[in-house]
């Protein structure tokens, strides 16, 4: 069923009782071409780009709780491509093209709102840091404005521009960077994947891998049975080490806990996605009215997707040094979702060693805004086994070989990216 | 949390900073795989972990804490290295 306005005005002719599902609750059969493992937004879009882009459509998602349940829909909603190193770039940027025409793609309203990403400085320093973070991202073709205080005092007079220990000085702008619903994207992909006859399967935990006699992965063992597959891959960050380990694999990530949260409804307030540069705390404010906002991770190993109350002050601490309007603001709801730190904060889209077995992992915490073209490379990964052109860095051995892709210059400690 | 420090007793988990996974121990010769085992290399369990942390604004002591990385339950405690507990 497409959906349109003609769809619509018909449905309501028929007092919408004529809608159907979005996607078929398939039950596995006893084999594909391709398994690929976590029905999050990663594991959905590499399906739907396998089935559209390459044409392969024999492809099961499974997924060990139900779609929508994971990461997916406990992200921030953030959408950006205003990365720095030559790694990483050209790779949001596919992903910022894919989000610009996703809902097109997917007939489905993913509420991409491109209204801006703004990261403030606080310093002179910091300023020509983010100086060159523009041109480079300008070299590689992505919108990038520096502003300065009174630019910025015109997009966000609330601003505590003159606070004694961070005075706002400026921000740098990416004005196509903004927000999508998060479970609409998800959903999106979902309803197009399985139009194209991918089988979506939930309520199916992996419990160990099929190998053959060469230790080739052929198949995934699950709790609704054993489904064989030509290849198999994962997505599931959060998870990764743990069902990594069930094929023999040790990784270079760990996992932690990132908290989110969101205000009671308010009326627009805040005009795009503001980050504050002199510590960590970013907001922007739902199409619902509620102020979506987080920080750091927890910092600690943790799989509990619920994080403790010393984060929660700290970036509530950190939204009133920057905006000492909502301290009158009453948080709503907080949550944690489970992220899959990586040794140098980016992530790895690659081959295994183990053969037949291909990895998707280690978003820490910025998988969201990159949902369409992990996707996209997954899925060109699969189908071809050569990396795409956007994701030849994302290698798992580059930890080996001293090709690391630190955005954040911190070094080999996963709980500081 | 609150980390049972075996020097001042129970405190909150504010005074600590986390060093994370104590298993990995720093090899001692300059085998390029045993090192990168040690500095990128992970078990990452789901379930009891031992990791690191350093009593900041405490004693300043460095613990083992034994904890559930699925509910955070922090099971003991004990100091990194016992010999310099006098």
């Amino acid at each position: 069923m497409r959906y349109s306005i003609v769809q619509l005005a018909a449905q309501a002719l028929q007092r919408h009782r004529g809608w159907q599902p979005a996607w078929r609750d398939a039950a596995p059969r006893d084999g594909y071409d391709v398994v690929i493992v976590g029905g999050g937004g990663h594991g959905l879009a590499t399906a739907w780009y396998l089935a559209k882009v390459h044409g392969i459509t024999n492809v099961a998602v499974i997924e060990r709780g139900w779609i929508g349940g994971g990461n997916a829909g406990r992200n921030t909603t953030i959408i950006r491509s205003n990365y720095g190193l030559p790694g990483n770039e050209p790779f949001y940027e596919w992903s910022m093209k894919l989000w610009e025409g996703l809902e097109q793609d997917l007939n489905y309203n993913a509420m991409v709102s491109q209204r801006g990403v703004l990261n403030l400085y606080h310093s002179d320093p910091q300023r020509d840091a983010y100086a060159r973070r523009g041109n480079a991202m300008r070299m590689h073709g992505v919108d990038a404005e520096l502003l300065n205080a009174d630019a910025v005092r015109k997009m966000a007079p609330f601003l505590d521009f003159d606070n004694a220990r961070f005075p706002i000085q400026g921000g740098l702008l990416q004005a196509r960077g903004g927000t999508a619903r998060h479970d609409a994207v998800n959903w999106g992909y979902a309803r197009a994947a399985s139009a194209l006859g991918v089988d979506i399967i939930q309520n199916c935990e992996v419990t160990g891998f099929v190998r053959d006699t060469s230790g080739t992965v052929t198949g995934v063992e699950t709790s609704r049975g054993t489904i064989l597959a030509g290849k198999v891959g994962l997505a599931v960050a959060g998870m990764t080490s743990h069902v990594a380990a069930m094929a023999g694999l040790r990784l270079p990530i760990e996992s932690h806990v990132l908290q989110a949260f969101v205000s009671e409804g308010l009326k627009p307030l805040i005009p795009g996605v503001i980050t504050f540069g002199a510590g960590h705390f970013y907001v922007s404010q739902s199409d619902k009215g509620g102020l979506v906002f987080g920080g750091d991770i927890d910092g600690y190993n943790s799989y509990a997707q619920r994080g403790n109350l010393p984060v929660v002050e700290d970036v509530c601490e950190g939204g009133m040094a920057l905006m000492p309007m909502i301290g009158r603001v009453r948080l709503l709801r907080s949550w944690g979702g489970i992220m899959d730190m990586s040794f140098d904060g980016s992530p790895i889209i690659d081959h295994t060693p183990v053969a037949g077995l291909y990895l998707n992992a280690g978003w820490c915490y910025g998988g969201f805004k990159a949902t369409p073209a992990s996707g996209w490379c997954f899925a060109h990964l699969l189908a071809t086994d050569s990396p795409h052109e956007t994701a030849t860095a994302y290698r798992l051995d580059r930890f080996r070989t001293g090709h690391v892709i630190d955005e954040k210059g911190v070094g080999a400690q996963a709980n500081l990216h | 949390m609150r980390i049972p420090c075996p020097f001042c007793g129970s405190r909150d988990s504010r005074e600590f900073v986390s060093r994370g996974d104590a298993a990995p121990v720093r090899p001692a010769g300059d085998d390029a795989e045993a090192m990168f085992d040690y500095v990128y290399l992970r078990d990452n369990p789901a379930g009891l972990f031992e990791e690191l942390w350093y009593h900041a604004q405490g004693c300043r002591n460095w613990l083992r804490v034994e904890r559930n990385t699925r509910d955070h339950t922090i099971v003991g405690a004990r100091l990194a290295r016992p010999e310099r507990a006098a």
